[in-house]
């Protein structure tokens, strides 16, 4: 059996050898005999049942990554998010620590599982972000790390003997906190948004929600959308990555009315009306998480998990890591040489 | 049957992440799904009819059988197919790489470095493609499966087989099938089988070996490819013709002492055949992605070079 390289002069001979194939342009089925398909069941439906099913054997990575001032409640509403004490303030770490003098990215991991799925969850913490006297370029180190993060994955992707799921440890969702202030962002928040918004999918909330009244909540979200707009900066789910007419309706609507979502959250439960609800309680009332009156906590969740999971990952993967790789090729002649493994051959997939 | 429906979304502490599969599910009806199925063997062992049966469609409309002289000079040729057939709003696109000329030539020393270099071709274009910039769209044209078919009119594999299946078998998933069974019968075909996978353990040919059930599938499905497992090599027979049979149209062959049911599970392996490949498609892509596409991709980079 022949493998390794032809010498010219049976080149010929081999390209006679391997005409090109003949190819014929794709036919729609056509039925062999009147109702001849109604005669037969292939069962082709079935396989996207077996890909089901391996999703979830498999189980999947999803690294959400939270920007925002301290005391904005991130590390609380990752909890609510996910039900879990899962931020980094439930891992150990002080309540009352000191603001860290630069921005510190904490990542920490968490196995969940839900009706037979597994999800390994990863929740990026940024404490220091926004909280210096002078916050210039504060957002740099949450680009480094996330550039980071596809460097990593490209490298494995790129090696000679590649792991069969590359470990992921890319940041699918940034959830980007805006203080309410009522008024409209403020000028670090466009910074951060505007050179992130073309690395990572970013989702602008706005949050501890419950100190504006219903009026000045609408009015507050117009304005946010609006001056998003006017300053070009495009979130998730992004209109340029709409697939079809189904996906850009139902998106349309997210983009110009739900978003940004107006949320509170709360790892407390209070009884209300004879039901168990997470809640923060005032003398004035319960405010109820999951009440869509209340908040939109809830929007915010079905978004995140049970509508668009797979797609902030997809879009992650298809269009940010890979405008990433494709400068990477074009940047410095190539990509990253071979690891310590296979020094000895000392070259790259390119 | 209706994607497993989630939990009551009032229930405290639930999520909802239990929903992805379905997201999964949802995208994957859209996209739909590819498939490149290569059949090799012999003229005149049935692979067009056995193909266009497990289809239910009609992939060669135009076919001119050549004769003995013309064939006499042809090489082997590479044909490639393509039908996108849907079913329940499921997407399949289908490409049947057939190969006729294999086996007719009186020489067949050469009749195999034609398939090899096609499937190589497959690979390498893959591998191009993948380290390119522009990976939004590739096309995976690689070979996920070959079924070889064995002349039910031998005692065994015959030398050209062996040869064949060695060379291919670190390329390609390869699924013996022994074609036009309704020339052997009951007794002869299990000696036939016994026979040939005895042979195939005595020249270290690897064939697609069915995964066994996950513990935690339902017992039927354990069953069935336990079932599965045990008739390999599939002995079957295809047929483009409808027949009545007790007042039923079956697909068949109808002779003076009787028809035989393609689809009879009595008469032949053909629905075993249909049911394997349709639910280890997605397995037999995902080994030839992480194995045999690995291995290609391995060889080819430390021999380094474009």
């Amino acid at each position: 059996p022949c493998a390794g390289p032809v010498e010219s002069k049976n080149e010929a001979a081999m390209s006679e050898l391997v005409p090109e194939p003949r190819q014929k342009p794709a036919v729609p089925m056509k039925p062999m005999g009147i109702n001849a398909n109604l005669l037969g069941y292939i069962g082709i439906d079935t396989i996207i049942e077996q890909m089901r099913k391996k999703t979830m054997k498999t189980g999947f990575d999803f690294n959400i990554m939270v920007v925002g001032q301290s005391g904005l409640g991130k590390s609380t509403l990752v909890n609510t998010l996910f039900k879990s004490q899962v931020s980094r303030k439930s891992s150990g770490w002080n309540r009352e620590e000191k603001i860290p003098k630069t921005v510190e990215i904490k990542a920490i991991g968490h196995v969940i599982e839900e009706g037979g799925v597994k999800m390994k969850l990863t929740v990026i913490d940024t404490p220091g972000f926004g909280d210096q006297i002078n916050n210039e370029n504060c957002w740099e180190p949450i680009e480094k790390y996330i550039n980071e993060q596809y460097e990593k994955f490209l490298k494995e992707e790129v090696n000679i003997a590649r792991k069969k799921r590359i470990p992921d440890t890319r940041v699918h969702c940034c959830l980007y906190f805006i203080s309410p202030t009522g008024h409209s962002l403020r000028p670090l928040d466009l910074e951060f948004m505007k050179h992130l918004s073309k690395v990572v999918n970013i989702i602008p909330v706005i949050a501890k929600a419950d100190t504006m009244t219903l009026e000045e909540k609408t009015e507050f979200k117009q304005r946010v959308r609006k001056e998003l707009e006017v300053n070009g900066i495009e979130f998730y789910p992004q209109k340029e990555f709409d697939e079809d007419l189904e996906d850009k309706t139902e998106n349309d609507k997210i983009r110009q009315e739900s978003m940004p979502f107006a949320v509170v959250g709360s790892d407390k439960e209070y009884q209300v009306n004879g039901k168990r609800v997470l809640g923060r309680k005032t003398p004035w009332g319960i405010i109820e998480v999951e009440n869509l009156t209340h908040c939109e906590f809830a929007l915010l969740r079905d978004f995140v998990i049970r509508t668009h999971l797979q797609d902030l990952k997809e879009v992650t993967h298809n269009i940010h890591y890979e405008t990433y790789r494709a400068k990477r090729l074009n940047d410095n002649g190539g990509l990253p040489p071979m690891t310590a493994e296979t020094e000895e051959s000392h070259e790259s997939n390119l | 049957q209706q994607p497993a429906q989630f939990t009551n979304p009032e229930t405290p502490g639930y999520v909802g992440f239990a929903n992805l599969p379905n997201q999964v599910h949802r995208k994957s009806v859209k996209k739909g799904f590819e498939f490149t199925l290569m059949v090799v063997g012999e003229s005149g062992l049935g692979k067009s009819t056995l193909i266009n049966s497990l289809f239910l469609t009609d992939l060669y409309p135009e076919r001119i059988i050549p004769g003995a002289a013309e064939k006499i000079e042809r090489t082997v040729q590479i044909e490639a197919s393509t039908v996108e057939i849907e079913e329940r709003g499921v997407k399949l696109r289908l490409t049947v790489v057939d190969t006729p000329g294999y086996g007719d030539a009186i020489n067949c020393r050469d009749c195999f470095k034609t398939i090899i270099s096609y499937i190589d071709e497959q690979f390498e274009r893959y591998l191009h493609d993948e380290s390119g910039l522009n990976r939004r769209h590739i096309i995976d044209n690689r070979v996920h499966c070959c079924f070889y078919f064995i002349s039910p009119f031998g005692h065994g594999l015959k030398p050209l087989d062996v040869e064949f299946m060695k060379a291919i078998h670190n390329k390609v998933n390869i699924v013996p099938v022994i074609a036009k069974a309704d020339t052997l019968s009951l007794k002869e075909r299990e000696r036939l089988k016994k026979r040939i996978l005895d042979e195939i353990e005595e020249h270290g040919i690897k064939i697609y070996h069915l995964p066994d059930a996950e513990s935690d599938e339902d017992e039927d499905f354990k069953e069935q490819t336990r079932l599965l497992k045990a008739s390999i090599p599939f002995c079957v027979v295809g047929s483009n013709q409808l027949i009545e049979v007790k007042g039923k149209k079956v697909r068949g062959r109808l002779y003076p002492w009787g028809v035989v049911e393609v689809e009879n599970p009595e008469h032949n392996d053909f629905l075993k055949l249909r049911t394997m490949l349709i639910t280890h498609m997605q397995d037999l892509q995902e080994v030839t992605q992480d194995l045999h596409y690995e291995n290609f991709r391995s060889e080819r980079l430390k021999r380094g070079g474009r």
